[in-house]
């Protein structure tokens, strides 16, 4: 006998070691690989910067509204995956059913344009308004109804079966949604052009009030200023700032203020720097899309931070026994999170397909994706997460198109996601796992 | 008649059965302990109670009535209310909000809130906590906070699952104590328990569970002087 069983059980160990230590190096050399691409990034975009920093601006306002429409997808990602630990992939394609609600009751009815059918005198600025708002609202609640009916006959009946069988379903819904459109009688499986329900205008400076831009700033220092106040109250221990600080008009006012004021500023005002004319533009659907997404938001935070509702979602998410045994009827629950999540994704397709002016049955995949991708970066089943990996997603992906390489933006976009997970595996805002005992 | 009626019960998780065709009742105003050592179903007949679990066979008589089949809200609605073992308080709702799930099928803002002051009374700590996140409680507050939860639905019969698992001896003697207030203002309480001591020492009758059937039953006194009893849970001779 050559090797006594101690030898051989030393050389296993001598080996697991070894193979340890490769998967180290292994590790470390992807790491280094990804930090000089990272480096070799940042390089690129210095360079235009330091060329033009006007260019870098504006693509970054441009990236602005991209990413303000994937935070309204990843929403519903990470709200759905927070209460059923379910990515769900076909929700691109409730994203894209919104875009083609809108399209068919604007170009087939016109009914963007409602309110001058019985007003005949209405300004015209008022009917868009009306029609507009009219429009999103009918889309985000077909596409709720629709989110909510896939959580009833495809998600519902696999509750309590492994996870990857909802997973695969929710690939075959996609599937189906994506198909059934592109049936002739139903949509086509063509590009199909998209009528705005409302006139591009682009503004430049000089072409926004002053009025508007002191509006914004001043909203923005106003709630600014509360915050502030309630901040130092809260540290005194003054309870209701505690409370007061959450509320959503002081988000809203943040936010909305925040956004606004910069955008407004960078447009509408002549900047001038070592030489260069910084003529930077926004358009009317830019703002349209930040308005309406900020706005959303503030009000889906407050129906799970303040509702009755939103607190038996967020009781649900975390332990949906105990939540049954407060009398919560979790999957009345469970629907209402889809419907939520579904209306955004919704109001999403509306925005998208306004600003780029066509609707397609695909158009939810690559969206979708993003939003995806956005969502695990911030942290899935993270709300504020959702918002600001969008913000990241949206930048990443304009100045990658800009600057890189425009064929390439969608991989550059994509490998964000390692990058990130590299450094923080649970997201921005994620939890760490393990709390839940 | 008995406040709480089980008849029968079989309950199974796939092919293994849990509960072997148990029979108790509960009276109105008692307090009734099921004892047993881990694993013989007394959390089975909670849940099953609860509306958690489904029984293959049996019957569940609450207040004359059936409610075997109910969901779970429904059984909350009718106010027979279940403390889950290992507290299972939502740790990332502040102590308010857990209180606020636990009045969540009531809508008599006034009444809500008339709990909210007992609770408070029986709880003072808590209140103090109101704004903080219910993970950051200690395993003793953490207990409170799920007993307290419980009570804003206003039971009338209150389920308890191991509250004393996992406690430090002087928080055990506190929560009894709570237990036996809450009784004596007139709630009834089913108590499962692994410390067969004290919750014999607080409860007027009990049962004992074993593997799935319920093996003895008398009053606690009897129970706790009965040797098969003492060797088993009492800690021998």
């Amino acid at each position: 006998m050559g090797k006594s069983a101690r030898e051989l059980a030393r050389a296993a160990r001598v080996d697991i070691a070894l193979d340890r230590r490769d998967g180290v190096v292994l590790n470390r050399l992807a790491q280094g690989l990804f930090a000089l691409l990272g480096l070799g990034v940042m390089y690129v975009l210095a360079q235009a910067f330091a060329e033009s920093p006007a260019i870098f601006v504006q693509q970054m306002l441009n990236g602005l509204q991209l990413g303000f429409i994937y935070a309204l997808i990843a929403l519903g990602y990470t709200m759905i995956y927070g209460i059923v630990k379910l990515i769900n992939f076909a929700h691109g394609d409730v994203f894209m059913v919104g875009a083609f609600t809108s399209f068919y009751v604007i170009s087939g009815l016109d009914l963007h344009r409602w309110p001058a059918w019985l007003w005949a005198g209405l300004p015209e600025g008022v009917v868009i308004l009306i029609g507009t708002i009219t429009v999103i609202l009918l889309s985000m609640v077909v596409s709720a109804f629709l989110a909510m009916a896939m959580e009833r006959f495809a998600y519902r009946p696999l509750r309590n079966k492994p996870r990857i069988a909802a997973l695969i379903t929710a690939i075959g819904v996609s599937f189906f949604l994506e198909y059934f459109g592109a049936l002739p009688f139903v949509y086509s499986n063509n590009y199909i052009t998209y009528t705005r329900p409302f006139e591009v205008t682009v503004y430049t400076a000089g072409s926004i009030s002053p009025w508007a831009i002191g509006g914004a700033w001043g909203l923005f220092l106003l709630s600014l200023a509360g915050y502030l106040l309630l901040k130092w109250r809260s540290r005194q221990g003054d309870l209701r700032a505690q409370s007061w600080i959450r509320h959503p008009l002081l988000q809203l006012g943040l936010l909305l203020g925040g956004f606004f004021s910069v955008v407004l500023t960078l447009a509408g005002v002549q900047i001038e720097t070592g030489g260069e004319i910084w003529d930077l533009s926004a358009s009317n659907v830019t703002l349209v899309i930040m308005g309406s997404s900020i706005i959303l938001q503030v009000i889906l935070q407050y129906v799970v931070n303040r509702t009755k509702l939103g607190k038996a979602m967020r009781a649900a998410a975390y332990d949906k026994d105990a939540a049954r045994l407060m009398g919560i009827n979790v999957d009345r629950v469970i629907a209402a999170t889809f419907a939520l999540g579904g209306g955004l994704a919704g109001a999403g397709g509306v925005l998208y397909a306004t600003a780029f002016k066509q609707v397609h049955h695909l158009m939810g995949i690559i969206p979708g994706l993003k939003a995806f991708v956005a969502a695990v970066v911030g942290g899935i089943g993270s709300i504020p997460g959702a918002l600001v990996g969008s913000l990241i997603m949206g930048q990443t992906e304009v100045l990658a198109a800009g600057f890189i390489s425009t064929p390439m933006r969608d991989a550059i976009a994509f490998s964000l996601l390692i990058v990130v997970l590299l450094v923080w595996p649970q997201g921005i805002f994620g939890e760490p796992p393990g709390e839940k005992v | 008649m008995s406040i709480l009626e089980i008849k029968d019960l079989y309950v199974s998780y796939g092919a293994i059965r849990a509960l072997h065709g148990i029979s108790f009742h509960v009276e109105e105003g008692e307090i009734v302990t099921l004892i047993g050592a881990n694993g013989a179903g007394k959390s089975t007949t909670l849940r099953t109670i609860s509306g958690l679990l489904r029984p293959d066979r049996g019957e569940i008589l609450y207040d004359g009535e059936e409610i075997t089949r109910l969901g779970g809200d429904a059984i909350v609605r009718r106010r027979l209310i279940q403390v889950p073992e290992g507290r299972r308080i939502f740790a990332p709702l502040t102590v308010l909000e857990n209180l606020e799930m636990g009045a969540f099928t009531r809508d008599d803002k006034r009444e809500v809130q008339a709990s909210m002051e007992w609770v408070f009374e029986l709880f003072p700590r808590l209140k103090e906590r109101l704004e903080q996140a219910g993970g950051t409680l200690s395993g003793g507050e953490q207990q409170m906070l799920a007993v307290a939860r419980a009570l804003m639905a206003k039971p009338r019969v209150l389920l308890m699952d191991e509250p004393s698992m996992g406690l430090a001896p002087i928080l055990v003697e506190e929560i009894f104590e709570v237990i036996e207030e809450i009784n004596e203002q007139g709630v009834t309480i089913l108590l499962v328990e692994q410390n067969a001591q004290m919750a014999l020492s607080v409860a007027h009758r009990g049962y004992v569970l074993e593997t799935g059937s319920i093996q003895l039953e008398g009053l606690s006194a009897e129970l706790a002087r009965n040797p098969q009893v003492r060797e088993a849970y009492l800690g021998g001779g």
